[in-house]
This record gives C-alpha cells, structure tokens and sequence, in this order.
C-alpha cells in the first residue's frame, strides 16, 4: 500500500509539475496576473507530493519491504537502520528520487524566500524549475520508478553493496545532489533573465546568493566523497581522476567561474551574456555527470547498474533543455548590453582571465574523460586515459589561475595601475618565495615541486594579508577592531574561501611529497616505524557486527616511546553479499594521519598490514571546508539580507526603471572599492 | 549572431558522440593480437598429464583455442554450444585449462561434456597473460599460419557463432 | 565510521595481548616487509600505478586486489628479475592488452588532440580574452557623456555595433 501512495504522489508530482512549468511562464509572458500567481503554490504542492514520495520509499526501506524490487536489491533486514535509510538513495532509482526532492526544496525555497523579487521573476524562476522537475519526474516514472513491485516478494533482500554501507553514503550523495541541482536554480534565473529581456545587474543580485549556496553544497559534497573514499577504499587515495568524481568537478571548475563572473555582473553590470553562458554551462555539466553515472558510457568505480534505455532517455533530455537554453541565448545574448568600461589592467579582466582559466581547465577534463569515448565512437581502438594525463595538464593551467587569486583582490575595479600594483606585491611576492624556499627543509627533504606548491600557496596567503592591511589602512578612522568590523562580510568570505584554496594545496603538495608507507608481514609482537612512529602489532580478535564479522587487529602506535594510542583496522566479510571489506583506521591529527589497513592473513596469527604516515593530509578537506565557509560567509552579506521594501505591484514598470538603475554600472561607476559601494547599497 | 551559436555548435557535436557512445561497450577491449603470430606455448595435457602439446603441432589447420576454468560461471553458459560445435566437427577446439585445479577440471569436463581435441593446462596463468586473457572465457580463431585470425572475449553465443565465427571459419579453411 | 566493540571484545584482546606477546617475548621483533626485494617492488608499484586493470572497474594495477592484477604484478616482478627494462615490460603488457593498459597514452596520431588538447584551448582562450578586451574597449571607448546619457548610448550603440557583426 504504502508503495503505491509513493508512485501515486510521483504522478500527481508531475502533474503539477507540469502545471509549474508552463503556466506561470505564459502568464509571464503575457502578464496574466492569476496565472503568475499560481507559481508558488503549485510548486509547494509539488514538493509535498514528492517529499510524501520519498518517505513512502524511506518506509519501505526502513520496514524492509522486500515486495518492492528496488527494496530487495539494495537493502536486508540485518542491515543497521541509518544504512536501511541510506539505502532509500543508494541505488539509481532511490538517487533520482533524492534528486527530484532537491529540487523540490530549491524549488520551494525559491518560492519562499524570494518576496523582495518581482512576482514575475519568480514566476518563471519557478516555471523553468518545473520543466527541469517534468524531465525528471517522467524519466523516474518511465524508466525507474523506485516503487516497482516484485511478485512474489522477496524473502530477503540482497543487500546494500558493503561499500556504500558507510557514513559517507549517509551524508555526501545528499550534499552532491543539493550542490548539482542547487545550479539548476541558477539556470532557471538565467532562463528566466533571458526569457524576460531584462538581463541586468539585479538579475545578478538575485542569482547570486543561489549560485553561491549551490556552489557550497557542491564543495562540501565533493569533499567527503574525496574523505569517503580516503577512509574507505584502503589505500589511502583522496582523488582518482575516474570520469564519475571529474563529472563532479566540471560543474565545480565551472561553478566557481560562475560565482566569479557574477560579482562581475552585479558590481559592475559587465559580462552579462557570458554570466548567462557559465549559468547554462555549469546546469548542463550537472546533468552531463548526470548521463555519465547512469548510461554506463564510461568505466568507472561509482557507477550504477547501468542500462542504454535510461541512457539514451537522459541523454534527450540533456539535449532538449541545453539546446533550448542556448537557442535561447543565441537569441537574446546579442542585445545585451556590454555593461561598465574598464582597462585591460582592471579587476574585471583579471577575473575575466580567471574565468578563461578556470574554463580551459574544465574543457581538458572534458577532453581527458571522454576522450576514450571519442576515439572509440571514430572507431579508433580503446585507450585509456588516467592521472597521469590529468595532472600534466591540470597543473600548469591552474598555476596562473591561482596566480591572479593573490593579485584579482588588491587590483582595482575599472582600471588599476602595474606599476603601484607591483610596488604593493613586491613584498608579498619575496615573502611567498623565501618561505617557500626555506619550508620544504623543516619536512626533511627539499624538493622542487613542493617549494612550488608552497609558493603558489604562500602567495595567495600573504596577498590576502597585504589586501587587508591596505584595506584597514584606508577605512578611516577608529582603532583595528572598529576597522576590521567595518569590512563586508563578503569580503571576508572571499579570502575565507581563497585561503581554503591555499590550505588545499599545501596538503595536496605536502602530502603528495612525504607521504610514506611500509607493507610489512607482522607477527604478533612484531614492531614496524613508518614516518617516525612505530607501529606494534597485538593480534587480532574476531568480531560480530551487525550485517557482517569481521576481524579486528590491535596495533598500538608509538612515537618515541611514548604510546600514542591504538588503532583497529577491520577486515569484514558481509553476511548476505559475502563480498570483503577492508576498514581501515585512521588517527586523524592536525599534522599528519596514521593510516593502517589489514591486508592478508598469513600463518599463525601474522597478518599483511600496510600502514602509511601521511603528513597533512587533512589539510586537503580542511581546505575545502573553508571555501564552503568562504562562500556561506558572503552570502550572509548586509546587501543580500536587504529587503526591497518597495513591493511591486501595479507599479511594475517603474520599479523596474529603478531596479535597472540601481544596478546599473554608471551608477556604481564612481565606486572603486566595495566599502563604497556597500554604502551605496545600503542608501538605495 | 554566429558568435552566439558557438555554444549550441559545441554541445550537439558533445552530444552526437555521446550518443554514439552508448551504443558501445567500453569494457570490450579488442585484442591487438589479432593479426599476429599465436604466441607460442608448450604445455602438459590436461587428461595426460605426462604428454605436451606445442601451439606448432596445429599448424596447417585451422583450430579455435578456448580458454576455461572450471570456477568460471559464464563457460558454463557457452559450454553447451562449444560441444555442438566440436560434435559437428566443422573445426577442432582446443582447451585451455585456466588456473584452475586438475581433478576439479577434469570433473567439470565429465558433468559437462568434452568438447575438446586436446585440453592444456596453465596452472600459472603464464600462457594465458601471452595471449592477452582478461576475462574468461575467452576463444581465438587462429588459422592454417598460426595467425590469431578472431577472438571472442566473454562466453561463445549463438548470434556471434553464427555471425562471425563460423562464417570466419570457412573462409580461413578454404585459403591454402 | 562506526566502530562496535563491546567489553567482552575488549577483554579478549588484551588477554590475546597478554598470553601472546608477553611469554614469546618477541617485543622489539621488527616486521619483515611483504616484498622479497624492495627494489623491485618500488619499481614495479611505480610501473603499476600508470596501468589499468582490465577486468576492473578503473582502477590501476597497483591499487587492484583482482587476479588479473595479481597475475600482473608477478609478471612484471619476474620480468624486472629478469633485467627488463621498464619500457620493455610495458612493450610486453602493451603488445597483449593494447594501449587500454596504458594511463598515461602515448603520443600517437590518435592522441595527438588529447595532448596538445589543452594546450590549443589555452590558446583559444587566452586569444579571445585579448581581442574581446580590445574589442570592448573600442565599443565602448567612444562613450564619455554624462552617466545618463551614457546609459542610453550605449543600448544604442550595442544593437548597431551587433546589427553590424551579424
């Protein structure tokens, strides 16, 4: 029964789905006030229906309802209740549902807290969200209802492959998914933009804040993928360059070219039209990934079971919404306006050149992941391309990149002059290089690559902190504290977020240098030193876990003598799937992580261990969590929190002229810095 | 205006080979052998243990060389057909015994049937990596020269017996 | 990662600990490492990271568990014994898998555009950043009356300067 209130609710979904998505775009259109106004209940209904639809599936996992096909191939009844949860997104079916509720809820939060946004934005905000739902929505219902029953039930279900029976399945396919879908709102803004004509600076205001949150979740999700797959696969890799994490990424790489060029647009009201491409770019490589994890097209270790019908239904889709979008854009794109003058030595053109950058870098991982793709479908044999290919390129691309990161904040808006710019980063630069030359000997060995990495990293730390000095310096009166309060939030989040980015590459270089391990045959009582720490082995035990047993070795760690702690890896074999595991156990610290994992069993109690000392490694996640923390930051900026206490009603048109100047470059024109132009905001 | 379609121009090129793509399997490598010399062997029978067999002794005829093991689930799939097609005596299989444990194979082969002139054994797996096998089982055509002329990758199916093998087969014995 | 162990597991360890360390006295043993020849084993793991398992699902030979991958680490141990090259040994799996082995592709007619791929994006990128600043720059150049005006100039002037790009 409860199965069928699920598909029941799938189908009334799409029914208002379709409803979402066309009539408040016509009534838009051809300003029928009750149709516009139609917007935000139906996609509330919408999203009740679906979230109904998705608790029928979580019940039916919870209870194990094995008669449910989807149920009896992911979930058994020995399986630990937040698993049998998990287990809901775990397998194609139960993901596209996950889906579909995101974007439900960004739908929905759009309708809710967009009351200062004219009802006719958001009218077709919300209507190009409810065609995204509709393509969705059938392609659940058509080609993978996750209620399909099966006949005769089954007497147990086959389990949730050991692997995805993990915390990090608890939490990182969520987080992706609000950051894929969460582009989806920034897609509709720019539809919506589009479709309307009135592609402007507050468009760009009103974007932004979505883009950024997107841009977060997408962050935090790829991180604990990359953390997930460091604790869980048993060799300790953070990143494979496999097509299902790179099909991740190009929405991250384009994603943060987005977040970038639209502070263009809302400052300064340039690069609208590529503002729009990037909105377009970043929502089409989400459902790129989309294709990739779910057509089986590729080879990868994340991949569902695949099937070419579902293929081919997603890869229409992609084809009709990207293809329409950028029709649109042809169309529209060449009567917008070209937006605030500037030098070719300006903080537009820098981040312009970060954009180009940051899109080249996407375009080579494009090429890398579907280039087997490409030869095989010219009919030119199989060949395989993997990190190697990926690092040589990523590498040289992205180091201007994170160059102009230290030299975009100091310049200035408009135009700026190189040689007082030099003047200002001549000491940041000889501080960035002699650290960087110096640091690597404080590891023990100096090496190129990592004094490389440093002073890319270093680089973007000290300019970040010859931008505040000269910040504070210019904010006028009152002591630091008062200064320092003074600064936008937004400008904290940006160095928050650019400092992230050092933070990561000083964990990926420093990692990647002196990482060390030893695989050793250890008897009981038998000791092995790996980065200075000594590891002594205990033994093992059996142990009975809830789905599986497992058994459990002792190693107590050491570092000069002093005991340290003990560590557990595990080795599991799962009851239903039979299939092993390995668990690795990990001492997390500040400066380094003790890793050791199980390997063979050998004779008389002696066990293969293999067991890494991996010096700041948490540096490469801590980095990412503050570029979320970054982003999050921004956008809790005074100017996005600004109600327009100026509700639109019969005054449409005028309070459009004012919107249109209000953001505007010519009246921003005169704002060289964003305390400015922050004080501007707040008399408007 | 053509400026602005760029975009679209790119992402249906995209597009085209992505569809393209889905009609392939990228799991399927092609073997590069195909073409080339059979790589030599000489290996103990499998039911006389004492015996070698040289992958020279077939030269002259055309032959098909079948990789097995008795702890392969999908052999047993094509089992069935190999032993129609060694009764037909259209072409001489030979076996390749993969890794596999002797008296289990040689069990397997009686439940099963024997389809082949001469099984050979690979404890090691050391023939079976000159051949280029990754996924048992696995079959070559080779023909009178000793050139891998086919190789099937996964179980022998009625389609590509009927399609390809056999077909390949008649052309190979008619040359000289 | 959730880590069950009870008392009873606790206890059974350290009486493990207790009878099995302590009368063998073996405290300071050192481990013996798992490879017979570290040499080897370093070269051959640095052989292995840039190969692909075939039977698996992307993953390199070194980082597999899978047969083949154990079949093919013995293999390139045997063949370093041997006084192989490394360029050899990768002929040697090259010659019987096909360059899907391979991570790291080689330069080939076939790979041309994937390695010098980014190089010519970069170039297209970095060649349309400059001639779209300096075009702008003259679109927009001509513009210097007051902020009013500018505004409405410009629409103007854009719908021209595009009616003429067309």
């Amino acid at each position: 029964m409860i199965p069928e209130i699920g598909n029941f609710s799938l189908i009334l979904a799409l029914l208002l789905a379709t409803l979402q998505g066309t009539l408040p775009i016509i009534g838009a259109a051809r300003g029928i006030p009750s149709w516009i106004a139609l917007a935000k209940p139906v996609v509330q209904g919408q999203f009740v229906f679906v979230l109904i639809a998705f608790f029928c599936l979580a019940y039916s996992f919870v209870s194990s309802d094995f008669s449910v096909l989807n149920v009896a191939n992911n979930s058994n009844t020995e399986l630990p209740f937040q698993y049998r949860l998990a287990a809901t997104w775990g397998s194609h079916e139960g993901s596209l549902l996950l889906w579909v509720l995101m974007l439900a809820s960004w739908s929905v939060a759009v309708s809710v807290f967009s009351k200062q946004l004219p009802d006719d934005v958001v009218a077709r905000v919300i209507g190009v969200l409810g065609l995204v739902s509709i393509g969705f929505l059938v392609f659940m219902l058509f080609t993978s209802n996750p209620f399909d029953r099966l006949l005769p039930a089954a007497a147990e279900g086959s389990d949730l492959n050991p692997l995805l029976q993990d915390f990090g399945m608890v939490v990182h396919p969520p987080m992706l998914y609000m950051g894929y879908v969460g582009f989806s709102v920034a897609f509709a803004f720019a539809i919506a933009a589009l479709l309307s004509g009135k592609l402007d600076a507050t468009w760009a205001r009103w974007s932004r804040p979505w883009t950024i949150i997107a841009w977060v979740f997408l962050t935090i999700g790829i991180m604990l993928g990359s953390w997930w797959a460091y604790y869980e696969l048993g060799w300790g890799g953070w990143w494979f360059w496999d097509p299902v994490e790179n099909a991740s990424f190009l929405p991250w790489l384009v994603g943060t070219a987005l977040v970038h060029s639209l502070a263009v647009t809302e400052k300064r009201g340039s690069f609208k039209s590529w503002t729009v491409l990037l909105a377009i770019s970043t929502f089409a490589l989400s459902l790129l990934g989309t294709f990739l994890v779910r057509s089986g097209v590729l080879t990868s270790v994340h991949a569902f079971a695949t099937d070419p019908a579902r293929g081919v239904f997603i890869l229409a889709f992609l084809v009709i919404v990207i293809s329409c979008a950028l029709l649109l854009f042809a169309w529209r794109a060449p009567k917008v306006g070209l937006g605030g003058k500037f030098d070719i030595l300006s903080r537009e053109s820098m981040l312009l050149a970060n954009n180009i950058l940051l899109l080249v870098a996407a375009a080579s991982v494009l090429l890398g992941t579907l280039y087997p793709l490409i030869i095989d479908a010219l009919g030119l044999g199989k060949l395989s391309v993997g990190p190697p290919f990926f690092e040589a390129v990523f590498v040289p691309i992205m180091t201007p990149a994170i160059f102009l990161i230290g030299i975009g904040p100091i310049s200035r808006w408009k135009q700026m002059s190189l040689p007082a710019l030099a003047i200002r980063l001549r000491w940041a630069f000889g501080i960035s290089v002699v650290s960087a030359l110096i640091t690597p000997f404080f590891m023990g060995e100096w090496k190129p690559m990592v004094s490389f990495g440093l002073l890319l990293a270093f680089w973007i730390i000290v300019c970040a902190f010859v931008n505040l000095k000269h910040r504070l310096n210019n904010s006028g009166e009152g002591n630091l504290l008062t200064k320092l309060s003074k600064q936008s939030r937004s400008y904290y989040g940006m160095h928050c977020a650019h400092i992230g980015v050092a933070i990561f590459i000083i964990g990926v270089t420093l990692v990647n240098s002196y990482e060390t391990e030893k695989d050793v045959r250890m008897e009981i009582g038998s000791k092995v030193t790996v980065g200075g720490y000594v590891f002594q082995f205990n033994g093992t035990s059996d142990v009975i876990g809830p789905n599986y047993k497992a058994i459990k070795g002792d190693i107590s760690v050491f570092k000069d003598d002093q005991f340290v702690r003990n560590l557990y890896p595990e080795k599991r074999t799962y009851n239903a799937s039979g299939m092993a595991m390995t668990e690795a156990a990990i001492d997390t610290g500040f400066f380094r992580d003790l890793y050791v994992a199980l390997g063979e069993p050998l004779s008389n109690g002696a066990w293969v261990v293999r067991a890494y000392h991996k010096p700041f490694v948490d540096w490469i996640w801590f980095g990412c969590i503050l570029m979320a923390m970054g982003g999050i930051t921004s956008i809790t900026d005074r100017r996005y929190r600004l109600k327009i206490t100026k509700k639109e009603s019969s005054a449409v048109n005028v309070a459009e002229s004012e919107r249109q100047a209000e953001g505007t470059p010519a009246a921003v024109a005169s704002a060289t810095t964003k305390v400015e132009l922050a004080t501007e905001t707040t008399k408007v | 205006m053509m400026r602005y379609l760029m975009p679209l121009a790119i992402f249906m090129v995209l597009a085209v080979f992505l569809l393209v793509g889905l009609t392939l399997n990228p799991r399927q490598v092609p073997s590069p052998l195909i073409d080339k010399p059979a790589p030599k062997f000489q290996l103990n029978q499998l039911h006389e243990p004492d015996k070698i067999m040289s992958s020279e002794d077939n030269l002259g005829k055309v032959w098909m060389l079948n990789v097995w093991a008795s702890w392969c689930v999908a052999c047993r799939d094509e089992h069935p057909l190999l032993v129609q097609l060694a009764n037909s005596g259209i072409i001489p299989i030979y076996g390749l015994n993969y890794k596999d444990e002797r008296n289990t194979a040689l069990q397997w082969l009686k439940r099963y049937g024997d389809p082949y002139a001469i099984s050979i054994v690979d404890t090691d797996g050391k023939v079976g990596i000159n051949y280029g096998v990754y996924g048992v089982p696995e079959t070559y055509v080779i023909d009178k020269q000793g050139i891998i002329r086919h190789k099937q990758i996964g179980p022998v199916t009625v389609d590509s017996l009927e399609k390809t093998i056999l077909p390949l087969i008649k052309e190979l014995q008619k040359q000289a | 990662m959730m880590r069950q162990f009870s008392d009873v597991v606790k206890v059974t360890i350290f009486v493990f600990v207790l009878f099995s360390v302590f009368p063998l006295s073996t405290w300071a043993k050192e481990a013996i490492p798992v490879a017979e020849d570290p040499d080897i084993e370093k070269r051959m793991l640095a052989l292995t990271v840039d190969l692909r398992c075939l039977v698996c699902q992307n993953e390199s030979i070194a980082d597999s568990r899978a047969e083949f991958s154990n079949d093919i680490r013995r293999e390139i141990r045997e063949q370093i014994k041997d006084n192989k090259t490394d360029k050899e040994i990768v002929q040697f799996l090259v010659d019987r898998y096909g360059d899907f082995v391979l991570y790291n592709p080689p330069m080939k007619p076939t790979t041309i555009l994937l390695w010098f791929g980014p190089a010519i994006l970069f170039a297209i990128g970095l060649g349309s950043l400059i001639v779209y600043l300096k075009r702008r720059r003259l679109q927009i150049e001509d513009v210097s009356l007051s902020q009013e005006q500018l505004k409405e100039a410009e629409a103007l002037l854009n719908e021209d300067k595009k009616g003429k790009n067309v």
